[in-house]
């Protein structure tokens, strides 16, 4: 065994002390028919030989593409001290904070985390961490119907598609699910349907316990989230923010527009995409809501001597205090994220912070005009961050070729949202702040050329070609 | 001031200066968001610290030494495997072409974690007995809410609908309620038999046809293998209902035991346990699980999938209409996995099962040690962990479970689990992995009964424990009845800077 430290002479003393001659007498209780007999895996394999099958494997990933893949998940740029400071043994094989007195670095870092969530938020009570997005959206929608007491939540359908899956499958037959269409067409195109919203609202036999729009939507564009805000408070129902931190740098907070929780993915903030995790779910909400919201708290508080420290608090809302009574089943989350993210924060300041977000708008408009030229127009009038829907003909055949060439051109909308009428022809692209002129210009150039070759393109190229 | 060693820190934002800090972004062009309508824009950018790079390294480097780790000393939190984190498996997770690898990028241009996963899943099989696997849940609650759904699923199929109740021994992880609880079942809970196993008698009254689940720990929490365990399951299946394995206590069982050869239907797999990816100071950790035949219509989506080609993709939304749905986002933690998958590999079969004998051996070991000074409650063979009592020594001294638990961080060492399972009276759970040297456990066993020692002689000096950590005892009830969860500057009730 590699890493174990026993030698024969180790084993024999501990059998010896025990009065036993083998291991096995010590597996007797397992009834002898239900017994195995071994298993059936590769052979152990030496650290060299490993290191090397592991660096293959990662080769077979092509992460060399020039990518403007969003779509929930964004690539930053991130300074290479976060990464350094979490390699440090004494934080990532630390568990649970369980003993406050030899625990005081993570503790420490847990209320940090809260409170630079909070700041960006606008709301007070910070959880230490969700497992992602989608799953801290869940526990965000049913915490508004324990509060209410009702059972029936309403999500926009440009909530992310994975958000209102796993909303739906936490749910299951007990709780109702409504979900608000989008707008088809015209200025509005792509946003939640307000007026929809309001008739949904409006049914007095199923009262709404809470309502979650995202900020940006999963299409990227902006929504009226003071409206959605009035809409629902009108209703007695609890509003949802489902955020993207970094945009939270320039855009109005959660309590700015009226939003009682914020759910959200937090791997913008220095976490690497690594297909699909582990990442940071995000979970904020004002003061009242503060029994109702799951996962661990930090509260600062005083040692015997008078001293400032940090412990977990409210512990009563949590599954191994009060068992089937508790807020939820949650135990082990996403804490070492929740640290990246801090460091992260406190690494790029608020300055950085916002250079990232309005460089990432800044990049994503030269990208909206460089992908017009090229016969790629927006598929959506309304504002935006920085991610949007482009129209491209046979969109799925032309993201396919662009691969070849080495371009990730974003996300092909039909296959994310195979339910969503009008985004046949869509591409999801974004910019970040690590998207050159020159990744745009590529993009560009190889867009005019696949849309010269596919038949459904040929004006628009013809037109790209004419205007660059 | 002139202090070697730990100190508390000031927070961030007690270290922030206005003006600090820059030199890591470009500027972006002026009115780069002037096409954005101001309804929408942030009126005063957001107040978070300000400090620059040697602040914020020295900040969390200092806060890092206030941490006791694996990686620092013995670490015998009972229930939770601390063993060691290989160091070959971060490096692997933060291989470019894992960690940069978007996880809706095509299949096409993510063969080799697919490859990974798919291989993963299998070896997970073959490690439970079971059919199949899902990598997808993120940590061990999330794994027994998607086992629990499937079972829900399988029942509602069979237009089986009355079923609502899931029983639970007494000496359960409190997540198995809390599941239950989640998922919209009633908790029936089990007492446990004098011998530690779960009561049969009590069981048999309380399994019918409203039982949908039953959720057993084994090895149970108190470290012990249930050996009614194949009457338990033959009477679950009699009365229509399904069982559940809690997989946390696996790491004691590797190539003994498979929990779907025995005839557990559904289990979850705690990877930052058994297969020593890092705890992380309380995550991220993976739950995967693993089904039976009945619920593997139920799998969550999308599952790995090997196409005849033998290139892998991921299950396309909608293809399989009976799953469940999803749990998360995408398809799990993988960064997380592939610490596992390196493990995994690097033990291969012997080295698993040597994994279970060392750790087993290196638990009775110790229980037989510390049985020199405090109550053995279950006294038989454990498996990877044990619970000791201080009962005997409470009566004797008035020193309690806690003191003593305090009283090891003065001696070098992180405290056991305590007070848990619930039914042991000042319990401790004590769980030293097969990572550890005998010279560990000889030095924590001497700790141990110095400390029942010092109980008798100057109980005094054990409840005022911990006297060499960065803290003494906090007050707790004032952090919970004034919760002070974020900073605020400039309000009266925020507590000065020790330093």
């Amino acid at each position: 065994m590699p890493y174990g430290p026993h030698t024969v002479a180790d084993r024999e003393r501990m059998l010896a002390v025990l009065g036993i001659s083998t291991v096995d007498e010590l597996f007797e209780d397992i009834p002898i028919e239900l017994r195995s007999g071994g298993l059936d895996l590769p052979e152990p394999e030496p650290e060299l030989q490993l290191s090397a099958r592991l660096q293959a494997l990662a080769g077979r990933n092509r992460t060399d593409l020039v990518s403007f893949l969003g779509a929930g998940v964004y690539r930053h740029w991130s300074p290479p001290a976060v990464d350094q400071l979490l390699v440090r043994g004494e934080w990532y094989t630390a568990y649970t904070p369980y003993q406050p007195e030899v625990s005081q670095g993570t503790l420490q870092s847990i209320y940090e985390y809260e409170s630079l969530l909070a700041e960006l938020t606008g709301l007070d009570v910070v959880s230490a961490s969700h497992y992602d997005g989608a799953a801290a959206t869940a526990e965000a929608a049913l915490m508004t119907c324990r509060q209410t007491r009702r059972d029936r939540v309403i999500v926009s359908r440009a909530v992310h598609p994975h958000y209102r899956e796993t909303v739906r499958t936490y749910f299951g037959p007990r709780l109702e699910l409504d979900e608000i269409p989008l707008v088809a067409d015209g200025e509005r195109a792509g946003m939640t349907d307000l007026d929809a919203l309001e008739r949904l609202l409006a049914d007095p036999d199923r009262p709404v316990a809470g309502v979650v729009v995202a900020q940006p939507n999963f299409l990227g564009l902006l929504e009226d989230m003071p409206r959605v805000a009035e809409l629902t408070h009108a209703a007695g129902a609890l509003f949802v923010a489902v955020i993207e931190p970094v945009s939270l740098a320039v855009l109005a907070p959660p309590a700015a527009y009226g939003a009682d929780i914020a759910a959200g993915e937090g791997q913008p903030l220095g976490i690497p995409p690594q297909y699909g995790g582990p990442y940071l779910g995000i979970l904020a909400a004002t003061e009242p809501l503060i029994r109702q919201i799951p996962g661990r708290l930090v509260g600062m508080t005083t040692d015997l001597d008078g001293r400032r420290a940090f412990v977990m608090t409210l512990r009563a809302r949590e599954q191994d205090i009060r068992r089937d009574k508790a807020a939820s089943n949650i135990c082990t989350n996403q804490a070492l994220l929740a640290l990246a993210a801090s460091i992260y924060l406190a690494a790029i300041g608020p300055h950085g912070l916002r250079d990232v977000a309005a460089l990432g708008a800044a990049r994503a408009r030269e990208l909206e005009e460089a992908l017009a030229a090229a016969g790629a127009p927006r598929l959506h009038p309304g504002p935006y961050l920085n991610e949007f829907a482009v129209r491209v003909p046979a969109a799925r055949a032309v993201h396919r070729r662009l691969i070849e060439r080495g371009i990730l051109a974003g996300l092909v909308l039909a296959d994310a949202l195979p339910d969503q009428p009008g985004l046949d022809d869509g591409l999801l692209v974004c910019a970040t702040e690590v998207t050159t002129g020159d990744d745009i210009d590529r993009f560009a150039a190889a867009l005019a050329d696949e849309l010269r070759a596919e038949p459904g393109g040929r004006a628009a190229g013809h037109l790209a070609t004419g205007t660059r | 001031m002139g202090v070697v060693g730990p100190r508390l820190q000031p927070t961030l934002n007690e270290r922030s200066r206005p003006g600090r800090g820059g030199g890591k972004i470009p500027h972006p062009p002026a009115g780069a968001l002037d096409r954005i309508p101001a309804a929408a824009l942030r009126d005063t950018p957001p107040a978070l610290p300000e400090l620059n790079e040697p602040d914020v390294v020295r900040h969390y480097v200092n806060l890092s030494h206030l941490n006791y780790a694996v990686d620092t000393g013995f670490y015998p939190l009972g229930s939770c495997t601390m063993k060691f984190n290989p160091k070959l498996n971060e490096w692997a997770a933060r291989l470019p072409g894992f960690a940069q690898l978007h996880p809706y990028a095509p299949d096409e241009v993510a063969q080799g974690t697919l490859q990974l996963l798919f291989e993963l899943e299998q070896w997970l099989a073959e490690i439970s007995g079971m059919r199949a696997v899902t990598l997808q849940p993120a940590a061990g609650a999330q794994g027994e809410l998607t086992g629990i759904l499937m079972i829900r699923a399988y029942h509602r199929a069979r237009g089986d609908v009355e079923r609502d109740e899931v029983l639970v021994p007494d000496s359960s992880h409190g997540t198995n309620p809390a599941t239950a609880s989640m998922a919209g079942f009633r908790t029936i809970t089990i007492p446990s038999a004098a011998d530690g196993g779960v009561d049969v008698a009590a069981f048999e009254a309380s399994l019918g046809p409203r039982t949908a689940a039953v959720m057993i720990t084994n090895p149970s929490t108190l470290g012990l293998f249930e050996s009614r365990i194949g009457l338990l399951l033959d009477e679950v299946h009699a009365a229509g209902a399904l069982a559940y394995m809690d997989g946390a206590n696996l790491n004691a069982i590797l190539g003994r035991f498979k929990p779907g050869e025995a005839g557990f239907d559904v289990m979850h797999f705690n990877v930052h346990k058994t297969f020593s990816t890092p705890h992380g100071g309380g995550g991220p950790g993976a739950g995967p699980v693993g089904v039976g035949e009945q619920l593997l219509p139920f799998l969550p989506s999308p599952r790995v999938l090997r196409d005849a080609d033998g290139s892998y993709r991921l299950e396309r939304p909608g293809e399989r209409p009976t799953s469940i749905g999803r749990l998360r986002s995408f398809v799990g933690n993988t960064g997380v996995l592939v610490r596992a998958y390196a493990y995994l590999r690097a033990h291969g079969g012997s080295g698993l099962r040597e994994v279970s004998d060392d750790a087993v051996l290196a638990a009775n070991y110790l229980k037989h040690r510390v049985a020199q000074a405090f109550d053995i409650p279950y006294d038989r063979p454990c498996k990877h962990e044990f619970v000791a009592s201080a009962t005997s020594l409470k009566k004797k001294t008035g020193v309690r479970t806690l003191d003593i638990a305090k009283r090891l961080i003065d001696k070098g060492f992180h405290p056991p689990t305590i007070y848990f399972p619930l039914i042991v009276d000042e319990g401790m759970l004590i769980e030293p992995t097969e990572t550890e040297s005998l010279e560990t456990l000889d030095a924590f066993a001497d700790a141990l009964i110095e400390i029942a020692g010092e109980a008798e002689a100057d109980p005094e000096l054990v409840t005022t424990a911990p006297h060499s950590a960065p803290v003494r005892r906090l007050d707790e009830a004032t952090a919970a009845r004034q919760p002070n969860l974020r900073w605020r500057p400039m309000t009266g009730r925020q507590m000065p800077c020790p330093d």
